[in-house]
């Protein structure tokens, strides 16, 4: 199964096995992962699952639809390799995918 | 009308506060009973948060329907209950409930932010995640110019003449508040994260119109943070996706980063609250105040979903209580909709 390491504001890593198929905010929520509050269940219609993708996963994660664009709007801080992670699903290729929580969701 | 301008009261056999799905259909469970109801949300629409939330997103869970959008459901519901005709109070927020009766007889004066004041015999809380109000940017120290200089919303557009305006975001509220101010404004300037606009294609061009006549600035980036002593804005530091910082100068500033709900003035009406829920008995949802009654998501009892299904059920049951209250000497019978021609004569559509 897929690993996806987060790593919290204050530098903490924490690395959980992903399946395939769900998205990296179902992961963190059903592992306790703290700093990803997910108040919408995963709708895109929230933006406290923001995360920050690490560089070298950029290409993999893909980029934001306009949906996913514009909910970011609602975000704070958001920087160029910034997602919501309830819209990045889990593939193999994602194994060892790394990203970073931000200090505040909401 | 009673409102506060003739100060009188509204007298009403039932007040729902919150015009969410669970609240709407609450005013079908107590149309059936011949009990009309008034209904309250801070919102300028109806529909809570699958209005607010999810208009265009698909619902699978609505029994009946295999899949229905969020607004697409408000629209049937608002259909369904046209028979009872309603009458909703929009844009208010209720602040007070006090009780004026006994437990037997209850009573409460309730009254909203705008003044309204209602005499209800029973109070239907259906405000699901609390009120709907605006998010907050995390901006160091933002607190000190709320309401002097930083506003989430313009009450008085006066207050914002001559002006140097900074209005930040990028949807409906951000573009209309800029094209409606740039006019009284000394300045105007809008700041957004990206070069592109959730807001109506409309109102972008004539934003990119006005710009393109320097008649306002349009900047790319976020506020990082406010700057200016004891609570009166001077300028605003911001940074754009290059990491490159700048400042904005400006004297008010108007964050638009859309609605969070948040539980509000409910924790103030001595009812009992555990972590931020009311709990009810499940067999007339009502609270441990005879004749407030809490449905939907706000309420709490052991298994509880925050489902509108189980909003929808908890509607049907509170409304037998309130009919006890409303008609203390009426007793009820069972009836279906589909066969009572009581029923279907309430509901206009007796053969
Ligand atoms: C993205 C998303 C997807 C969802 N998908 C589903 C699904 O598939 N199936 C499902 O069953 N549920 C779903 N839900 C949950 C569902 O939307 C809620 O259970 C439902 O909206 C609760 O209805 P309600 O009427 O209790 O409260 P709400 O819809 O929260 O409405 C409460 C209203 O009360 C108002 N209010 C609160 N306090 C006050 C006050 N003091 N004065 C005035 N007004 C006040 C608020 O402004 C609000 O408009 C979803 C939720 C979200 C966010
Ligand atoms: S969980 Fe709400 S936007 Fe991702």
């Amino acid at each position: 199964m897929p690993k996806i390491t987060f790593i919290d504001h204050l530098g903490t890593a924490r690395t959980i096995e992903g399946e395939v198929g769900a998205t990296v905010m179902e992961t963190a929520v059903k592992n306790g992962v703290p700093e990803i509050d997910a108040e919408c269940g995963g709708a895109c219609a929230c933006a406290t699952c923001h995360v920050y993708v690490d560089e070298a996963w950029a290409a993999a994660a893909g980029t934001p639809s306009s949906m996913e664009e514009d909910m970011l709007d609602f975000a704070y801080d958001v920087r160029p390799n910034s997602r919501l992670s309830c819209q990045i699903r889990i593939t193999p290729e994602l194994d060892g995918l790394v990203v970073t929580t931000p200090e505040r969701q909401a | 009308m009673g409102d506060a301008a003739t100060g009188e009261a509204i007298a009403t056999d039932a007040l729902i506060i919150g015009a969410g799905p669970v609240g709407l259909f609450a005013v079908f469970e107590l149309g059936l009973l011949d009990i009309r109801a008034h209904l309250v949300d801070i919102l300028p629409k109806v529909g809570g948060q699958c209005a607010e939330l999810y208009p265009e997103k698909p619902i699978y869970d609505i029994p009946g329907f295999p899949i229905v959008t969020g607004q697409a459901l408000v629209d049937n519901l608002m259909k369904q209950i046209e028979p009872f005709a309603p009458t909703f109070h929009l844009g208010e927020m209720v602040e007070s409930v006090e009780s004026l009766g006994t437990a037997a007889a209850p009573l409460y004066r309730v009254t909203t932010d705008a003044g309204t004041v209602f005499e209800a015999k029973t109070v239907l809380i259906a405000a699901g995640g609390g009120s709907f109000q605006p998010k907050k940017p995390p901006i160091p120290g933002i607190d000190a110019y709320e309401n002097e200089s930083v506003f989430y919303a313009v009450r008085r557009m006066d207050a914002f003449r001559d002006r140097s305006i900074l209005i930040v975001g990028g949807g409906d509220s951000a573009l209309d508040w800029t094209l409606n101010l740039q006019p009284i404004a000394k300045r105007v300037t809008l700041m957004h994260r990206r070069d592109e606009f959730r807001a109506a294609p409309h109102s972008v061009e004539k934003m990119r119109a006005l710009v393109a006549e320097g008649a306002m600035d349009l900047r790319i980036g976020q506020v990082t943070g406010l700057r200016g002593a004891g609570g009166a804005l001077e300028a605003a530091l911001c940074r754009n996706d290059a990491g490159e910082t700048f400042e904005i100068a400006c004297d008010r500033m108007l964050p638009f980063f859309g609605l969070t709900m948040k539980l509000g003035p409910i924790a103030q009406w001595g009812l009992n609250l555990a972590e931020n829920l009311i709990p009810v008995d499940t067999e007339k949802f009502e609270t441990s105040t005879p004749g407030i009654f809490a449905i939907g998501d706000i309420n709490a009892y052991p298994g509880k979903l925050k489902l509108i299904l189980s909003g929808f059920h908890e509607g049907a049951l509170a409304a037998q209580k309130v009919h006890r209250y409303v008609f203390p000497e009426k007793k009820l019978f069972f009836q279906y909709t589909t066969s009572s021609s009581s029923l279907q004569k309430k509901l206009g559509v007796a053969g």
